[in-house]
């Protein structure tokens, strides 16, 4: 009973969203406040292909439930709302309330089209469920473009933040600036290892001047990162160590003794020179 | 006994190079061959270039560690030269740092480290050095 009931209501839709398509977007498309870059007649345009793939979904086999997750016209229509509002500067909340707005249009809409109250009840409620997940997936595509911009950011700032600058012949350094994580670490030495092939470089700089504090998992990372460059065939200097860092390190008990520190970059830069030349002379390096 | 590798003699040093994939078999014929010539022919100093290898596993570094110990005991310096940073990454991250293996950038270098110049190229390398 049920199954033929819900199809005689969404026959009954269907037929309404076709006849009344164009007064329902205007009655829609009405109800929005109105700003100044986005004309009526977008907001109608929007609206008119929005009813168009709820009709056709309407008259589909989908259950109602789905109709939202699984019909690709709805869920496109729905997408490309919420992505074009997001990119105005909208609020989420003002996207949701506009597809919620529907709602009343409708309702108002199938009072005219139809006198049967038991009709009219199923059909609110099949409206209702229809647009209140209509309503949702705008606000998950909307947090979906959040997240993917924060994501995109994020990667950028880990590009940005890590140069691998050449000093002098065979000389590289890596002025590290903010917290060392570990994926921080592996874009470090990601490019300073390629950097070293590229350049054949003998010494590898890492500056820490701009990273604020030295704890056991920061200087675990630089120790890997000594490590590797030294695999790589290459002298690897830490550089830029305040005294409030010293202090840090000899308290925590981290022994870095086995790798050459220095105070500033210039005093890295002249031990650099000064490995150069003792690697120029045969005989001249510890083994 | 043959790892069917080239292993180049220079003077007293040995040469040899490691393909893009080794495996174990092969990694065994060389400490082989390698320790049987550096003890009959009065080597000093093994070089190993592995700027081909690109993958490496704790086996093969294992080897590389041990034929630097052994080597060692024969009275030559060896030295691993022109690794590739994924291999290096890969050893950091399987934490073995090949202690007591000398490293290079290249071949080049590391017969520098053994000893051998290029004549008059000490002042270019580093003009501020001295």
């Amino acid at each position: 009973m049920l199954g033929t009931d819900d199809s005689q209501v969404r026959t009954v839709l269907a037929r309404m969203l076709e006849e009344d398509r164009s007064a329902l977007a205007r009655d829609w498309a009405g109800q929005e406040p109105r700003d100044g870059d986005r004309s009526g007649q977008e907001l109608r345009r929007e609206a008119v292909e929005l009813l168009v793939a709820l009709r056709e979904a309407l008259t589909g086999t989908l259950p109602v439930s789905r109709i939202v997750d699984q019909d690709p016209a709805v869920r496109d229509a729905l997408t490309s709302l919420s992505e074009r509002r997001a990119r105005a500067g909208a609020q989420p909340s003002a996207t949701a309330m506009a597809i919620l707005a529907l709602k009343r249009t409708m309702l108002s809409a199938i009072e005219r089209h139809t006198d049967d109250s038991a009709l009219r009840y199923r059909a609110a409620l099949l409206v209702n469920e229809l647009l209140d997940s209509a309503g949702v997936l705008t606000f998950e595509v909307y947090s979906a473009g959040r997240e993917r911009i924060i994501r995109e950011q994020h990667s950028q700032m880990l590009e940005l933040s890590t140069p691998v600058v050449r000093l002098w012949r065979h000389v590289l350094a890596v002025p590290l600036i903010g917290t060392l994580d570990s994926a921080r670490t592996q874009v470090v030495m990601n490019s300073l290892l390629e950097a070293i092939q590229a350049n054949e470089a003998r010494v590898a700089i890492i500056d820490i001047t701009g990273v604020p504090t030295v704890d056991t998992a920061v200087a675990h990372h630089l120790l890997q990162t000594v490590s590797a460059v030294r695999l790589m065939g290459a002298e690897c200097v830490i550089s830029g160590i305040r005294p409030s860092i010293a202090q840090t390190i000899t308290q925590l008990g981290i022994d870095l003794s086995h790798i050459v520190t220095r105070g500033s970059l210039a005093d890295a830069l002249a031990t650099a020179m000064q490995l150069l030349g003792d690697s120029a002379h045969p005989g001249a390096v510890t083994g | 006994m043959n790892a069917g590798l080239p292993i180049l003699r220079l003077g007293d040093i040995l040469l040899g190079g490691l393909p893009s994939d080794l495996d174990d078999k092969t990694a065994l014929a060389l400490t082989d061959e390698l320790t049987t010539r550096i003890a009959n022919e009065g080597i000093r100093g093994v070089i190993i270039d592995i700027s081909r290898l690109e993958i490496i596993d704790s086996f093969v570094a294992r080897v590389l560690l041990q034929l630097a110990g052994t080597g060692r005991l024969l009275g030559a310096r060896m030295i691993v030269a022109g690794m590739r940073p994924a291999v290096a990454l890969t050893l950091t991250e399987l934490g073995l740092q090949l202690t007591g293996v000398r490293t290079a950038r290249n071949a080049e270098q590391a017969m520098e480290l053994l000893g051998w110049r290029r004549p008059g190229e000490a002042a270019e390398e580093a003009p501020h050095a001295s």
